[in-house]
């Protein structure tokens, strides 16, 4: 397959590679800042202060769903790069749509998620660990939104111009976006429910 | 809100502000549109994605900021000049210290040394530009659209007072119900995003765009300085943006991150907030170390005086700054353990700094020094740096912080690091590269002015400081009384101030003068130096090099002069590719500062009505497809041979 052999075409200029570096140190800051909130949570997730706890409201079905959401919409934005390297625009922007509508699924299943927890009474107001766990969640919740609206904006350019060196570098860009939030999500799931589980 | 809630009123010097804010503006934009200058700035300036441009516009924004944060200072000393003095109460005390404070450090500092780093960096490297043009403009203008915002806050809606550090409780909403302190979290934030942009910008810049044969151990000290700075601001502002965000939800949302009572922790914000403060510190201080190290070889006419030790001191001191942060906060209750193990990192500090000090005064030894202005700064900065340092190893050691802490002598200890550190180097920058900018040099006698005022005014406003601390007197003292004895030291250190103050307008004349009648025949390299950005014309042409260079080793430009081979080579000289000019930048600036001001206000309805306007100059952006335009090989012939001469 010479997709495999030869550079890929989002690395082939030089703007395109500088970009694609800019990105992951874009990335390593984001690291720096969800571990931030990590901290910060970790810091107040005992300060309830006569609120609920996390065991006590949350749904873990409903997290599940989540995690299969998001998680299977960063194996088909995987499926649409491999389609980008085959030079496949259709195959690429149906893994794409396929992509986002997971997303969409999964925001979805997140803010039914917050409305539970504040007809439960938990609010970003009601203690130290309501606003630390909602300002996690709630970033990453923005940040997935986000996404959503960068890369439908990328569909319609990708329709508008084909797979080019712009458009697949731009492409690329925003997939390592995507899985990176996947990362994170790992993370919340991990320590922020599994151990509110445990805890 | 009513209107004499919006408008500060009811004190005479803010009255007098408003009026003088409000007849500058009108002024500027009368003579603007007489001149029919309006064009020539949105064309040239306000939409230039050119690399030196937007570095002049950052450092003209930052000797403004200057100007205003030294009112401030002056405010301070002129209160505390004798004991009992009213020319300020405690509450507008509190606002001047903390604006100070922040104007300083964020719109001052920052700007003038990434001013600088924008117009020296990519001609260092032999580079065309940066690597992402327009994002370096977007950078900017968010650090100006933040500056502006956080500036008006004195006279609309009042100024923060909680101090620049803004701790928890007392930058509360139950200590500190006014909204001040709303400008302090969303102007950071907004200047925040730019400079986490240029940080990111400027590490791609130097590992992707160096010419060739340019390794990593063949740069230019102050790119080195500025690559790790760069790689300091990645790692350490997401922390900013987080605690400032915190900050907002508590203030504004009813959050409880920093309210004990609903479970929250005030030192969450103590240790987020110098997390990134510190190395905050050594992203300032760094850089001023590129210059004094370019300068010094420069004016020694030697090598830097051991490189390598000095590219391993900067990486360790960057490492090093990010692990003492507890050190503000020995006396809020760590244990001693922990205590210990920040005074063990932060002395430790002291070796990597002096392996630095022994380093320029080595490149000095046999050297053939010449006591230009720019190196007068770098001179000066070794013994003044010094006693900062000294007094930082004072501090350092936690048992004894518990007599000094939150005293006058730290007042001291931080401006006898930050003043020589940040602003010594700025100005030592300014008459260095001064020529790379405008096309010719500072006046040096009106400098040598501006030289002994400033740091004679600077010893003696902040000497006396040490000693009233030590004496007991504590930082943020608004007042004092007769019976503390310290009112001989404040005096002297007010009329300190004063000089200070004189060599700060010495320097504004020197440019007012050396604008109208410096000499403009100066060549492209008057200080006879050794990087490659004196290859250029001065000012600079706009394409930086006709010919990318070659490197092969460490001050090339230095071996080429004395081997006669800095010749051009009329047939190698090709189209040059440019980046388009573009408006997004500041439009989306202008957006960010409309929706800023509505959230400082709380007026949730009109920042989300106009935060679209982000997200449309986002869109706009991503749309943009423009790819630059070439400027022909022939006329870049032609402007090398106006200042090459024969070609």
């Amino acid at each position: 397959m010479a997709s495999q052999t030869s550079t890929p075409l989002e690395y082939s200029t030089h703007q395109n590679e500088m970009n694609i570096l800019g990105f992951w140190l874009f990335l390593g800051a984001e690291i720096v800042l969800f571990a931030t909130l990590f901290a910060g949570y970790f810091v107040l997730e005992g300060g309830t202060a006569d609120g609920p706890t996390l065991a006590e409201i949350f749904v873990l079905n409903d997290v599940l769903i989540e995690t299969f959401l998001l998680l299977t919409s960063s194996f088909t934005m995987g499926l649409a790069l491999h389609q980008m390297r085959h030079n496949n625009l259709k195959g690429m922007l149906i893994f794409t749509v396929i992509t986002l509508l997971l997303g969409a699924g999964f925001m979805y299943m997140e803010i039914n998620e917050f409305i539970h927890y504040v007809h439960e009474g938990a609010t970003l107001q009601t203690s130290a660990f309501t606003s630390a766990f909602f300002t996690l969640l709630g970033t990453h919740g923005a940040h997935v939104s986000f996404g959503i609206v960068w890369i439908t904006m990328l569909i319609i350019q990708l329709v508008q111009r084909g797979i080019t060196p712009v458009t697949s570098r731009k492409f690329f860009i925003a997939s390592l976006y995507w899985h990176f939030l996947d990362v994170v999500w790992i993370f919340i799931l991990t320590f922020v429910y599994l151990r509110g589980v445990l805890m | 809100m009513k209107l004499d809630e919006f408008f500060v009123t009811g004190d005479p010097i803010i009255f007098l502000s408003q009026i003088a804010i409000g007849l500058t503006i009108i002024g500027l934009v009368a003579l603007i549109s007489y001149l029919k200058k309006w064009k020539y700035l949105w064309q040239e300036w306000f939409t230039t994605v050119d690399h030196k441009k937007i570095g002049i516009m950052y450092i003209i924004a930052g000797v403004l900021m200057f100007f205003r944060g030294g009112v401030d200072g002056l405010m301070m000393r002129a209160q505390t000049s004798r004991p009992g003095l009213e020319l300020l109460d405690g509450q507008h005390y509190d606002e001047i210290f903390t604006t100070h404070g922040v104007v300083m450090i964020l719109f001052m500092a920052m700007p003038l040394l990434i001013g600088i780093m924008n117009v020296v960096l990519p001609l260092q490297i032999g580079a065309r530009d940066v690597a992402f043009p327009k994002l370096n403009a977007l950078s900017f203008w968010l650090f100006f659209g933040a500056a502006m915002l956080f500036n008006i806050s004195f006279v609309i809606g009042g100024s923060p007072d909680a101090g620049w550090t803004n701790y928890f409780p007392l930058a509360g909403v139950e200590f500190s119900p006014d909204i001040g302190n709303n400008f302090y979290a969303i102007a950071l934030q907004i200047a925040g995003i730019g400079t986490l942009a240029t940080g990111i910008n400027f590490i791609v810049t130097i590992l992707k765009m160096r010419a060739p044969g340019m390794t990593l151990m063949k740069m230019p000290m102050f790119t080195w300085t500025s690559l790790v700075t760069s790689v300091l601001i990645v790692a350490a502002f997401p922390i900013l943006t987080i605690a400032l965000l915190m900050m907002t939800l508590d203030r504004m949302f009813g959050a409880h991150f920093f309210t004990v009572a609903a479970g929250g922790d005030p030192m969450l914000w103590l240790n987020l907030f110098w997390l990134w403060g510190h190395p905050e510190v050594y992203i300032v201080v760094l850089p001023a170390f590129g210059m004094y190290s370019e300068i010094i070889a420069t004016f020694s006419r030697k090598n830097l005086f051991g490189y390598k030790t000095m590219v391993i001191s900067i990486v360790a001191i960057a490492f090093l700054s990010m692990l003492v942060w507890v050190h503000h906060f020995y006396t809020m209750g760590n244990s001693a353990a922990v205590n210990s193990v920040f005074s063990v990192t932060t002395m430790m500090i002291a070796i990597p700094t002096g392996v630095k000090i022994f380093n320029w005064l080595f490149t000095m030894r046999k050297g053939r020094i010449q006591f230009t202005n720019a190196m007068m700064w770098s001179l000066a900065f070794i013994p003044c740096f010094t006693i900062g340092g000294v007094t930082g190893v004072m501090l350092a050691m936690a048992a004894a912080d518990y007599q000094y802490h939150n005293t006058m002598f730290l007042v001291a200890h931080f401006h006898y690091v930050l003043i020589p550190g940040v602003v010594f180097a700025v100005f030592a920058g300014l008459y260095y590269w001064w020529p790379k900018m405008f096309g010719f040099t500072l006046n040096e006698r009106i400098g040598k002015w501006h030289f002994w005022l400033f740091v004679i005014g600077f010893n003696m406003t902040f000497m006396p400081m040490f000693f009233v601390g030590l004496d007991g007197m504590s930082r943020r003292m608004y007042t004092y009384s007769e019976s503390t004895g310290w009112a001989p030291y404040l005096g002297f250190s007010a009329i300190g101030s004063l000089v200070l103050a004189a060599g700060f307008a010495a320097l504004v004349y020197n440019i007012y003068w050396s604008f109208r009648y410096a000499s403009r025949d100066i060549g492209g390299d008057p200080w006879d130096a050794r990087t490659l950005e004196w290859d250029t014309a001065s000012p600079v042409q706009e394409y930086n090099f006709a010919v990318t260079p070659e490197v092969t080793e460490l001050d090339q430009f230095w071996k080429n002069k004395k081997e006669g081979k800095n010749k051009l080579k009329k047939e190698e000289i090709k189209d040059i590719h440019m980046p388009s000019n573009s408006g997004i930048p500041i439009i989306m600036s202008v957006a960010f500062g409309i929706v800023g001001f509505f959230l400082i206000f709380e007026w949730f309805t009109l920042a989300a009505i106009f935060s679209i306007a982000i997200i449309a100059g986002l869109i706009a952006s991503s749309f943009d497809y423009d790819d630059g335009y070439h400027i022909p090989a022939k006329k870049v012939l032609e402007t090398e041979r106006k200042w090459r001469g024969d070609l």
